[in-house]
């Protein structure tokens, strides 16, 4: 047994392993789950030198506060958020993509994101964990991944199972974006929609409501009519399809979403924005943008090349 | 035969099978499933069978719309016509403990809890798709006079292991979770277990599935 672990005093509300998630089990009901911004997820593993697909701590607006114990390891945090680092006799104002070595006793004291949702911790090593379907991603619903499938509480023991001594020091400069448009393809019931609701589904703004999870973002806005049937038959979802139930407010299916819906889809949000889409948080605006299928491929091919680019910086 | 194919999204085929949902043409989107599980084609991440719809998605790093949508045009489901199909039968206990709706649909269907029962235990089932939740079988077909719409205020923790009915569906809730269905009884069979990585589903979509009554005494006897 390993003597390397991190001892939770504060959880955080929503903090969870995440890693790269679960393929080929929709048609059973399990979603796809794994880190929400992948390619933050994908940052925070290479600041530690670690294989891009090991499993990290994920946390959502209030993340957790660790006190570590073992021998030096190298951690690392990426997305929009304000976190400190206590040793013995000083206290440092972290950067995320910057990476940092803790010491027996030391704390990281993750406060909050900042006009985002979701960041990443990442370890030099790994952490000891279950896996399911070769991931360890928690889905509390049906309670599959690590930690019994549930999210991380008080006083728990996180054990470090591998260490991977003397990281660089390792750092990098990205800015995540906050441009609030969000480009959306048709979806395969746009035509149950008023004209008037179709134009207000692409022109007006809808507020991210306090209601959104890993499950699911819900929108409120401008009415959205339906003109055809208020329920399709019950089929497949996917993340970033937008739902519009009866009560005409939209829902987007996020990483935990249920694999099958009977609400009729207006739209499914393009990929490339997909990382962006879940870091816009709660009271915020959202407007959508018309995109068609072959610009979207194009955008999303570019923004992989991005991704690769900012990793090979490191 | 696929009616249509069109895109989901920028990561996802959706192929049409029709509008109705009836056995044959969900036997028929179960064979496409099938067939493109077997073939293990490249970029292909996840296929979502259901009653006349079966979702494709893939990796869009890896591969297009165009791409995949030219070789499942290409198949040859024919070939692939291998069924895994069993029976099963479920025990379901209806003691009113279970049954939350009984009432209620007594009223909304004009037939007594017998009757209900009776239409219910003697009828054969056979599983359109699992999902929603991880395991939950969409069953059918239940009988014109037992179907009843769902709850209007649907429940915010519908207990594990409860079967409901709405329309022509029955189901099995696998674990607790929000559901409109109306509940007329609970089944001690674990129906999905995710210790079995293989086959953690104990129903499949083409399984056919009877059920069982069993008392309250059975029930608690059930895991023991």
């Amino acid at each position: 047994m390993s003597n390397n672990y991190f001892e939770i005093i504060r959880a955080g509300i929503n903090t969870t392993f995440q890693d790269k998630g679960r393929n080929n089990l929709y048609h059973i009901g399990i979603p796809f789950s794994g880190a929400m911004d992948n390619r933050n997820y994908l940052l925070a593993n290479r600041l530690v030198g670690n294989k891009l697909d090991l499993p990290v701590i994920e946390f959502a607006y209030q993340g957790p506060l660790l006190k570590y114990n073992g021998d030096a390891i190298t951690i690392a945090l990426a997305g929009d958020v304000i976190f400190k680092i206590r040793k013995k006799d000083n206290e440092i104002e972290g950067n995320c993509y910057e990476n940092y070595q803790l010491e027996n006793g030391d704390e990281i004291d993750i406060l909050s994101t900042n006009k985002s949702v979701y960041g990443y911790l990442a370890i030099s090593g790994e952490f000891d964990l279950k896996f399911q379907w070769g991931s360890c991603s928690v889905n509390t619903k049906a309670n599959i991944g690590s930690n019994d499938g549930k999210k991380l509480e008080n006083n728990q023991k996180l054990i470090i199972s591998k260490i991977s001594a003397n990281q660089q020091k390792k750092k990098t400069n990205y800015l995540n974006s906050k441009v609030e448009n969000i480009r959306v393809i048709k979806g395969t019931n746009f035509d149950y929609f008023s004209e008037e609701g179709k134009n207000n589904f692409f022109e007006k703004e809808f507020t991210v409501s306090k209601l959104s999870d890993r499950m699911g973002m819900r929108l409120n806005g401008p009415e959205i009519e339906n003109i055809v049937n208020t329920n399709i038959k019950s089929e497949g979802l996917l993340k970033g399809v937008i739902q519009v139930p009866a009560d005409g407010n939209p829902i987007i299916m996020l990483s935990d979403h249920g694999t099958i819906g009977g609400y009729p889809k207006i739209g499914v949000v393009a990929s490339v924005d997909y990382d962006r889409l879940v870091q816009i948080s709660p009271g915020s605006k959202i407007k959508f943008k018309e995109i068609e299928l072959s610009d979207a491929e194009t955008l999303f091919k570019l923004y992989e090349m991005e991704t690769q680019n900012l990793l090979s910086q490191i | 035969m696929i009616k249509n194919i069109s895109n989901l999204g920028d990561a996802a085929l959706y192929c049409d099978f029709g509008t109705e949902v009836n056995k044959q043409i969900n036997s028929e989107v179960i064979k496409y499933f099938n067939t493109i599980k077997e073939k293990n084609i490249e970029g292909i991440n996840n296929l979502t069978p259901s009653y006349n719809k079966l979702i494709i998605s893939y990796d869009l790093r890896v591969t297009n719309f165009k791409e995949i949508k030219d070789k499942v045009e290409k198949l040859n489901v024919k070939e692939a016509l291998k069924t895994h199909s069993k029976n099963l039968e479920i025990p379901v206990c209806c003691d009113a403990l279970f049954s939350l709706d009984m009432e209620r649909l007594e009223k909304k269907l004009s037939l007594t809890k017998e009757k209900i029962l009776e239409n219910f235990f003697n009828k054969e089932f056979f599983c359109y798709m699992t999902g929603f939740i991880a395991g939950m079988p969409f069953l059918g077909d239940l009988d014109e006079n037992m179907r009843a719409q769902r709850l209007e205020t649907p429940r915010v923790k519908v207990p594990k292991g409860s079967v409901g009915i709405t329309e022509q569906f029955a189901d099995i809730y696998t674990f607790e979770s929000p559901g409109g269905w109306n509940i007329i009884g609970n089944t001690p069979l674990e129906v999905f277990d995710s210790s079995k990585e293989k086959d953690p589903n104990l129903i499949n979509p083409g399984d056919t599935v009877k059920f069982k009554q069993i008392t309250l005494e059975e029930y608690k006897n059930y895991n023991e």
